[in-house]
């Protein structure tokens, strides 16, 4: 009785643009939070930080679309999955910009020097440019243009992505040597990848 | 003031007609500080007026008991850079006891408890002694101290100090000829600090100076901040400031000093050796192995959009304290 009524809320009209406010909202937190100084003392830095923390976030949640939508049989779950990819995209492109510009003035000569010092910058860097060859892809031509084959291995590389986000995120906190909320992400990272490799494995004829 | 001219040579002023030093270094400093006061008003920043009133004639922020320190006469003891606000100075710390993240040990240090108090001073000096608080508190005259702040992180604040010169206290317990080094150990009890089981430091965490580092008067043995006595998270109720050596080297509520021959191990160094040496003097021309050292964001000063500013030589104290240093190759000595 639930279930049904979760999967008719999901094919309704509205439901696209409902789920596109609700990702919205956390950067317009951050706006609201920046304009009314609310980002406490080294603004900067909190907001370069909270948007690598929504990156990374819906980058766990796009990555559950297809566990979710498998293991609960609610195939409309789908239309959500580019949108919340390109959240990804967003977030990670707001992430790099609140760097480039806040922690680095738009200076591109310390930026390349900043990248080549900072391994974890740099591994940062590379997962943005696979981001970027993602999200210009995203479009339904492009899978024509590309092949579906191909635009499908093209779009593996998202597990890439996750690996890269993860290892920054371990790197940037190892002057810290905490790194709990590393191991959570990386968990949730891991098992959605599990589930896959569980699910091919499982499906294969014989 | 007299003024003669220079066709009567042979008239000097008399010893009595000569403005001494500390008036007219004073003079110097009022006048500083209204054109300070002044250019705060071009920019329309009240923030700005208010720290420099602050810092001019103590307004406290009345949050703690109060703790008077006379302004200091010393070379570089008195920054006329704009006070970091109280409130950014007190809630964004590193103070690992407390946890890890800069908001963490605001809340988390409440519970730490500062009375009694005593510091063990121990090991090559001919006095060894335990000293409560109050014995403290009261062994040299408090002043008053306004120095930079450099977190080996990339930040930096301004805070007006109180207290008095560590060499005040090294010169009580007469240290032997053979005591090259003294070791800062601080309170490590897992009762109130709930990150001393952590295994992100060796506990307690502790600092060491050189005998000649420690004994430079600018070198503060701290009580207060802002005309108060020291927050939890700041450290209390006493610390260590070192101005030209990056934040970690200023070791909080500390319980042991102790001088000795051999150069002791430091929290940071034994975590991770090849990115925080011994010294860490603040320097611009040695990076951290993880990123640059050249600038630096002063706190609630460089907003969002504002350039970084460019971080000085031993933390702008070169001339106080670059002769420690003379002949040693900094990249090596980091």
């Amino acid at each position: 009785m639930k279930l049904p009524s979760f999967k008719a809320l999901l094919l309704h009209p509205f439901a696209k643009a409902a789920v596109f406010g609700l990702a919205l909202l956390p950067f317009c937190w951050l706006v609201l939070a920046a304009l009314t100084d609310q980002l406490g003392a080294n603004p900067a830095e909190s907001l370069l930080r909270a948007l690598g923390d929504w990156t990374l976030r819906f980058l766990c949640l796009v990555l559950a679309v297809t566990p979710l939508r498998v293991s609960t049989g609610t195939p409309a779950l789908a239309r959500m999955r580019r949108m919340l990819g390109l959240f990804v995209y967003f977030y990670a492109v707001l992430h790099l910009l609140s760097y480039s510009w806040f922690d680095m003035g738009f200076d591109f000569d310390d930026i390349v020097k900043d990248i080549a010092k900072r391994p974890f910058i740099l591994i940062g860097f590379s997962g943005f440019v696979l981001l970027t060859a993602l999200a210009l892809t995203s479009f339904n031509r492009a899978i024509k243009l590309i092949g579906a084959k191909r635009w499908q291995r093209l779009h593996r590389l998202v597990y890439v992505v996750a690996g890269l986000a993860i290892l920054h995120f371990f790197w940037m906190r190892s002057g810290k040597n905490n790194f709990t909320e590393v191991y959570v992400y990386a968990a949730i990272l891991g098992s959605l990848l599990l589930w896959r490799w569980w699910y091919r494995v499982k499906s294969k004829p014989g | 003031m007299s003024i003669h001219s220079s066709r009567n040579d042979f008239s000097h002023p008399s010893p009595s007609e000569i403005t001494p030093k500390r008036v007219y270094e004073e003079r110097r400093d009022l006048i500083k500080l209204m054109a300070a006061g002044a250019a705060g008003a071009a920019l329309a920043s009240w923030a700005s007026r208010e720290a420099l009133a602050q810092g001019a004639v103590g307004a406290r922020p009345g949050k703690l008991a109060a703790l008077p320190g006379a302004k200091s006469g010393l070379a570089g003891a008195a920054t006329m850079e704009k006070l970091t606000d109280y409130k950014d100075a007190s809630s964004y710390n590193n103070f690992y006891e407390f946890g890890t993240d800069k908001a963490d040990p605001a809340p988390n240090a409440q519970r730490l408890q500062i009375s009694p108090w005593s510091v063990e001073v121990e090991g090559l000096v001919r006095k060894p002694a335990r000293y409560t608080l109050e014995d403290l508190l009261k062994l040299s005259a408090q002043e008053e101290r306004i120095y930079r702040l450099r977190c080996v992180e990339g930040w930096s604040m301004v805070i007006p100090w109180v207290g008095y010169s560590l060499s005040e206290l090294i010169k009580r317990v007469e240290p032997l000829g053979s005591a090259k080094f003294v070791e800062f150990v601080t309170l490590a009890d897992p009762k109130t600090m709930p990150f001393v089981g952590s295994k992100v430091l060796d506990w307690p965490y502790a600092e060491g100076l050189r005998m000649d580092e420690a004994m430079h008067p600018l070198t503060l043995l701290t009580f207060g901040m802002y005309g108060e006595v020291l927050p939890k998270q700041n450290g209390a109720p006493v610390r260590l400031v070192v101005p030209w050596k990056y934040g970690f080297k200023s070791a909080k509520s500390l319980v042991k000093i102790r001088f000795t021959e051999k150069q002791p191990g430091t929290a940071w160094n034994k975590a991770a050796a090849n990115e925080y040496g011994f010294f860490s003097n603040v320097n611009p021309n040695v990076d951290h192995p993880r990123w640059s050292q050249a600038s630096e964001r002063r706190i609630g000063e460089d907003g969002l959009l504002s350039r970084k500013r460019k971080t000085l030589m031993f933390n702008g104290y070169e001339a106080q304290v670059g002769q420690l240093y003379a002949g040693m190759d900094l990249k090596k000595n980091f």
